[in-house]
């Protein structure tokens, strides 16, 4: 199917995108498109105007700040994956960004768009849950900073307001002495993850975050808890779902799985570093 | 309502297209009817199956998941363009009729172009590489085999065999 009609802006400044987002009640951003075009094409979404924002200057950027990296808005996926200064800072996040859809896919998509789209079955908002960090978005009344923990209120929803554009995200350095790790199962690799886990340890501190498992980004708190029993205290906190991928009970069953093995290879990527 | 047109400039191939388009006319579709180039295939029209991937600027791309608007700015290529300049088949081409690596041909230009890309980044994949080279393009035909090999024969083309 094709698109449904839509205005069309690309403005040339910031300013200029957000007074048109500001204009049009049912106006929404388009980045990469790799989320939105085919839910254009499907006619599952259908907006009266598209704000493309591949025209701003100076949001296509990976800068390395004090205590964490901050990837500009129109930072394609393959871009973060490839940069060293992102690999050394925060692993975690090139780790996920492998796992990410294809190449073909990451050359186009934002990590920033990915997570406006808020998927709980994408990898970089269970990623930026995980480490505590945030994104900053611009709207008519300024700037302002959402905490990770606030962003992802519900399936496919931020809270990133219809009049905002998201600028940038900044993902926390890694700790010396901690360690991270991601696992995730899929049909094929590059497709959506069954179910994916991210794990950040630090001494005693173990925290898993889960993708495909639950409505949002879900983080699991597992600190003091024997490797083997993890994967069920764990589950005492999602709600692994049926669907045409996967059952319920198969789910869990990753969860089990993929607990111990990304927590043990946190844990090994930890002592590597020390 | 009548539709409001955009004049967009599109670079294709190294020849500039100017086209009257309305905003929701997706790249795909603007190469395939608005400048007849036909070798851009069009299959799930999602992003998944790979067939309409074009490369931008030299990245590979879906073409079904951006809109002809959007795509200012960029040079596009086509597998219209992978020929050599005198008309031969470029090296991917060649090792894909060397191989047999097609059948039907509808998935055919997606790889071509994925591959071009690919081997310009990585002139000498592995065995493996060459397989993950080619992971997000769906062809229903061949089981893939031949087209694994089409790759590994186009590096060795690229290298002057
Ligand atoms: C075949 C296929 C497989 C995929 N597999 C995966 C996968 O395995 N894992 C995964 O995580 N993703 C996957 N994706 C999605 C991909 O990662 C997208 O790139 C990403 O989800 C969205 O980024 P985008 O820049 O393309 O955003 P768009 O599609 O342009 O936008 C998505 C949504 O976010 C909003 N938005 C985007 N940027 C901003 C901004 N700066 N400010 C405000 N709002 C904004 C848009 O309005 C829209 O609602 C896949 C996509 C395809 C087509
Ligand atoms: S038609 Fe574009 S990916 Fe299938
Ligand atoms: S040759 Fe027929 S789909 Fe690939």
């Amino acid at each position: 199917m094709k698109p449904a009609p839509f205005d069309y802006r690309r403005p040339g400044t910031l300013a200029e995108a957000v007074a048109a987002l500001a204009g049009e009640p049912n106006a929404k951003v388009l980045a990469g498109g790799q989320s939105l075009v085919p839910l254009l094409s499907m006619r599952l979404a259908a907006p009266a105007m598209l704000v493309d924002i591949n025209g701003l200057p100076g949001l296509d950027t990976i800068n390395v700040e004090e205590g964490g990296v901050r990837v500009g808005a129109l930072a394609r996926h393959a871009a973060v994956l490839a940069s060293p200064d992102v690999r050394r800072v925060q692993p975690l996040v090139s780790l996920a960004l492998a796992n990410v859809a294809h190449a073909t896919i990451r050359n186009r998509g934002t990590t920033v768009g990915s997570l406006v789209h808020a998927d709980a079955a994408a990898e970089m908002p269970v990623v930026l849950t995980l480490l505590g960090g945030s994104l900053d978005v611009e709207g008519p009344a300024g700037r302002r900073t959402i905490p990770a923990g606030e962003l992802f209120v519900g399936p496919l929803e931020s809270s990133v307001h219809h009049d905002e554009i998201a600028v940038s995200a900044f993902f926390p350095a890694l700790a010396d002495g901690a360690g991270v790790a991601f696992e995730e199962i899929a049909r094929r690799h590059g497709d959506y993850a069954l179910v994916g886990a991210a794990a950040l340890v630090d001494g005693d501190s173990v925290k898993v975050g889960y993708l495909s498992v639950s409505d949002v980004p879900t983080v699991v708190d597992l600190s003091g808890v024997p490797l083997d029993e993890m994967g069920e205290a764990a589950l005492e906190h999602l709600e692994p779902a049926g669907d045409i991928h996967a059952t319920a009970d198969y789910r869990a069953q990753l969860v089990r799985v993929l607990t111990t093995r990304v927590v043990r290879s946190a844990y090994d990527h930890a002592e590597g570093r020390a | 309502m009548t539709e409001e047109l955009h004049d967009v400039r599109l670079t294709v191939n190294g020849s500039a297209y100017e086209i009257r388009v309305p905003a929701r006319r997706l790249l795909s579709d603007a190469l395939r009817h608005d400048l007849g180039l036909t070798g851009t295939h069009v299959g799930c029209e999602h992003g998944v199956c790979g067939a309409c991937t074009i490369l931008v600027d030299g990245s590979p791309m879906r073409s079904c998941l951006m809109v002809a608007v959007s795509a200012v700015d960029h040079e596009i290529t086509t597998v219209e363009g992978l020929a050599n300049p005198d008309g031969s088949l470029g090296a991917v081409q060649q090792a894909f009729v060397e191989c047999h690596g097609l059948q039907c041909g509808f998935c055919t230009p997606g790889f071509l172009t994925t591959i071009t890309a690919g081997l310009r980044e990585n002139p000498t994949p592995t065995h493996e590489e060459a397989r993950d080279m080619i992971a997000g393009n769906l062809c229903r035909c061949t089981g893939y085999q031949n087209i694994v090999k089409a790759v590994e024969r186009a590096a060795e083309i690229g290298a002057g065999g």
